[in-house]
C-alpha cells in the first residue's frame, strides 16, 4: 500500500498513471483503502458526510466499516471512532485482528472504540434520545481530533424507539450532528432483504434519504456457491460505478472486484516474446509474447498440465518469478508428474522463483478464487502465471460469473504484464467442440492452442495445434506432440490419402522410408561394384587386344618383308633360270 | 425493604431538551409521591459533562440511575410511563 505522502508526490502525473491502479485523487472523497471500492466511487466515501451501508447478516457491514476507519488512522491521519451498537469493540477487534490492521495499536491514539450496547435489562419508561450520546461522543471527537466515525449497526438502538416518527427524529439528530462536526460518517444498517429494504422497510428507506451515499452489500448463495456483492445506490455529487460488484472478504480484508472502467488506458505492448517451453513449439509460433494470455485447451489426459508445466520451468530458467496454481492436483503430484517427462520444478521450487499452489485448498466462488489468484501473485511478484485448469472457475454454480472473471482475470493479467497460461478442459461427454470453451475466453485469450486426440490404428495420440495466435505468424499444421523423459517435443506428421499418421503409423511410415533408403543405397553400392568389375575386364581386354593387335602388326610387317624377299628371290630365281635355260627373256617378261 | 431507606437518584439529561425537561418533571412528581424526603437527586448535564457521560455509559437521554439502594437500575427515558419505573424501583408495594 502506498503511502499518502508518497501518493501526493505522484500526483501531478497521476493522469498518465492507470486509472484503475490509482484513482484519482479527490479532496472531497475519503478513502476507504479497499481499492476496488474506492475505484467504484472514483476515490472513497463523501468526505464530511454521511453515507449508509446496509446489508443482511454477515454480508460484511462492520468489517468494511471497520477497514474504512483503520484505513483512514493509519494511512491518512484521520483518526476515528467506532460506535458499537451490537457486538462489544472487545470482539470486533478480536474478529478482525486477522485482517493484520494492527487495531490495538491504533486504539491507543487513533481510534476509539465505544461500547454503546443497549443493556438487555434495560428498563425504557417513555421516550429518549440520542442526545446524551451525541454530546459525549463529540467531546471524544474534539479530544482526539477525529475525522472519521463509524455508528455500526445503528438499527438495534433505533428499535427502542416507541415509533416511526421517533426513529426518523434520532436519525436527524444523528446527520444534523454529523454534519455539524464535519465528519466523514459511516452508518451501517441492517436490510435482510438487500435494495428492497431501501425503498420499503423504515428506518432504512428514511436513512436512505438522508444520506448522501448509500451502498447495499448482498450475500446470495447460487446454486450452493456463496457469492458476495456490492452496489453504490446512490452518491450526491459525484460519478460512480452503478453496476453490483463482486467482492469477498479475504486475507486482508474487504476486496472488491472491479469491472473494466472504460476510462482507463490501454496496457502497455510489448513485442518481447518468452518461450513456451517447448522448442519446436516456439518455432511454430515464434514464442508466446510477454504479457499475452495463452489458452491450451484439451480433453483429459491430452499433456495440457505439462504443456504449461514446461513454460514454468522455462520461465524459471530464465530466472523470472512464477506462480502455478493447480485446481486438480495436489502440488507435489504435479511436480512428480511432470520431473517423469523430464521438467523438473523441484529446485525453483526450493530456490524460491516458482511457486506452487495447489488451490483445491481454496474453495469458493470464481470472484473468491480469482481474489485468491491475484493476491498470491501479487505477493510472489510472479511475471509468469500458469492456472491450471482454468475452467475450474465455471465449476457448478459459478457458470453465472465465471466468464466475467475470466475476463477480469485477463485484464488483470495484461494491467500487470503478466504473462499467462490457462489451461481449460473441454468435456467429452458434453461434447463441446473445438469452438468453444466454457469460459469463452477463447475469444479474449491471445493465442489458443488445442490439443486432441486422434485416434487411429487402435492408437491415441497427442496432436497439437495452435488455433490462434494474436500477432504472429504460425504454422497451421497439426504436429504430434511427444512426451519422452527428455521432454516435451513436437513431431511432424505424415498424411497420407488426406489422413494425418501419428503415432506407430507415423513410426511405421518413418521406417519403411528407412528401410527403403538403405535397400536403394546398397544397390547403388552393388552397382557400382559391378561396374568397376565390368571397367576392370575391359581394360584388360583392351590391354590384351593391344598387344595382340601389335603382335599382328609385327607379323604383318614380317610377313610384308618375308613376301617381298621371296618375291625377289624368285624373280631373281626366274631370271637365273631362263639364264639358265637361255630361254627367251622377251616371253618371260611378259609373263 | 427498609421504610426508611434513602434513595440516592442520579438523572443524566441532556440540557432543556424536551425529553429531559419531562424526565426532571416526571421523577420529581414520583418522588414526591412514593419517596417524600427519603430521596437524593443527583443532575447530570450531558451537555456540561460529557467526559462523564461518556465513562458513565449514557447514551441514551434522559437516563435515570438509582444509585441506591441496592441493586443499582438504569431507566431510560421521560419517566412518563410510572408503573414500569415503579417496578424497576421497588416501590409498587408501598403505593
Amino acid at each position: 500500500m502506498i503511502s499518502p505522502s508518497h501518493r501526493k508526490r505522484t500526483a501531478p502525473a497521476a493522469s498518465d498513471v492507470v486509472a484503475r491502479r490509482t484513482p484519482a485523487l479527490d479532496p472531497a472523497k475519503a478513502r476507504t483503502g479497499i481499492e476496488g471500492f474506492d475505484a467504484i466511487t472514483h476515490g472513497g466515501l463523501p468526505r464530511g458526510r454521511t453515507t449508509l451501508i446496509a446489508g443482511g447478516p454477515g454480508s460484511g457491514k462492520t468489517l468494511f466499516a471497520l477497514g474504512f476507519l483503520a484505513y483512514g488512522a493509519r494511512e491518512c491521519r484521520e483518526p476515528g471512532i467506532f460506535v458499537a451498537f451490537e457486538e462489544t469493540a472487545k470482539s470486533i477487534v478480536g474478529n478482525a485482528e486477522a485482517f493484520g490492521w494492527g487495531l490495538p495499536e491504533l486504539q491507543r491514539k487513533r481510534l476509539f472504540f465505544l461500547d454503546a450496547q443497549p443493556n438487555p435489562d434495560l428498563i425504557q419508561s417513555g421516550e429518549f434520545d440520542l442526545s446524551g450520546m451525541l454530546a459525549a461522543l463529540g467531546a471524544k471527537v474534539r479530544e482526539m481530533g477525529a475525522r472519521r466515525i463509524v455508528f455500526d449497526a445503528v438499527d438495534v438502538v433505533l428499535a427502542l424507539l416507541p415509533d416511526e416518527a421517533a426513529q426518523r427524529r434520532e436519525i436527524y439528530r444523528l446527520h444534523g450532528w454529523l454534519v455539524a462536526l464535519g465528519l466523514t460518517g459511516l452508518i451501517t444498517s441492517k436490510a435482510g432483504e438487500g435494495e428492497a429494504d431501501f425503498r420499503n422497510k423504515p428506518p432504512v428507506n428514511f436513512m436512505h434519504f438522508m444520506v448522501d451515499c448509500a451502498i447495499v452489500l448482498n450475500h446470495r448463495v447460487a446454486l450452493s456457491v456463496s457469492q458476495r456483492n456490492l452496489r453504490v445506490m446512490k452518491y450526491r455529487g459525484s460519478g460512480f460505478d452503478e453496476n453490483e460488484a463482486p467482492f469477498v472478504i479475504g486475507t486482508g480484508g474487504f476486496d472488491v472486484a472491479i469491472a473494466r472502467t472504460p476510462g482507463r488506458k490501454d496496457i502497455k505492448v510489448t513485442q518481447e516474446r518468452v518461450s513456451s517451453g517447448v522448442t519446436r513449439l516456439d518455432t511454430m509460433l515464434g514464442g508466446y509474447y510477454r504479457g499475452a494470455s495463452v489458452l491450451i485447451t484439451g480433453f483429459p489426459g491430452t499433456a495440457k498440465t505439462t504443456l504449461s508445466g514446461a513454460f514454468a520451468e522455462a520461465a524459471c530458467r530464465r530466472g523470472e518469478r512464477t506462480m502455478f496454481f493447480s485446481f486438480d492436483s495436489d502440488s507435489g503430484e504435479v511436480m512428480r508428474n511432470l520431473s517423469s517427462v523430464g521438467i523438473r520444478l523441484d529446485r525453483y521450487v526450493k530456490n524460491g522463483l516458482l511457486r506452487m499452489v495447489s488451490a483445491r485448498t481454496i474453495s469458493g466462488s470464481a470472484e473468491t478464487l480469482l481474489v485468491h489468484i491475484k493476491a498470491l501473485a501479487r505477493q510472489h511478484q510472479a511475471r509468469c502465471v500458469v492456472i491450471d485448469p482454468v475452467s475450474t472457475l465455471a465449476k457448478t454454480g459459478n457458470e453465472l460469473t465465471a466468464h466475467g472473471v475470466a475476463e477480469r482475470l485477463i485484464d488483470w493479467s495484461k494491467a500487470e504484464g503478466t504473462t499467462l497460461v490457462c489451461t481449460s478442459l473441454l468435456d467429452e461427454m458434453n461434447g463441446q467442440l473445438e469452438g468453444g470453451t466454457p469460459l469463452q475466453i477463447s475469444t479474449i485469450a491471445d493465442t489458443w492452442i488445442h490439443l486432441n486426440y486422434l485416434v487411429q490404428a487402435g492408437e491415441r495420440n497427442r496432436g497439437l495445434s495452435i488455433i490462434k495466435s494474436r500477432g504472429t505468424a504460425h504454422s497451421n499444421q497439426v504436429r504430434e506432440l511427444l512426451l519422452t523423459d527428455a521432454g516435451v517435443t513436437l513431431a511432424d506428421i505424415y498424411t497420407a490419402g488426406g489422413e494425418v499418421l501419428m503415432g506407430a503409423m507415423r513410426w511405421e511410415k518413418e521406417s519403411a522410408e528407412r528401410v527403403a533408403s538403405d535397400v536403394a543405397e546398397v544397390a547403388g553400392k552393388l552397382k557400382r561394384v559391378s561396374l568397376d568389375a565390368e571397367e576392370a575386364v575391359l581394360q584388360v581386354r583392351a590391354k590384351s587386344l593391344q598387344t595382340e593387335l601389335l603382335a599382328k602388326q609385327v607379323e604383318k610387317t614380317l610377313l610384308a618383308r618375308t613376301t617381298h624377299s621371296r618375291k625377289g628371290e624368285l624373280s631373281r630365281g626366274r631370271i637365273r633360270m631362263r639364264e639358265l635355260r637361255g630361254a627367251d627373256a622377251a616371253t618371260a617378261r611378259h609373263k | 425493604m427498609s421504610a426508611r431507606a434513602k434513595f440516592k437518584f442520579r438523572l443524566y439529561i441532556a440540557g432543556d431538551t424536551r425529553n429531559s425537561s419531562e424526565a426532571m418533571v416526571n421523577l420529581t412528581a414520583l418522588c414526591r409521591d412514593h419517596l417524600p424526603s427519603r430521596h437524593v437527586i443527583e443532575i447530570v448535564d450531558v451537555f456540561l459533562e460529557p467526559q462523564r457521560a461518556l465513562a458513565d455509559g449514557i447514551f441514551m437521554t434522559p437516563t435515570l440511575v438509582k444509585l441506591a439502594p441496592a441493586p443499582q437500575r438504569k431507566i431510560v427515558g421521560t419517566l412518563s410511563q410510572a408503573q414500569p419505573v415503579l417496578e424497576a424501583l421497588g416501590l409498587t408495594g408501598v403505593a
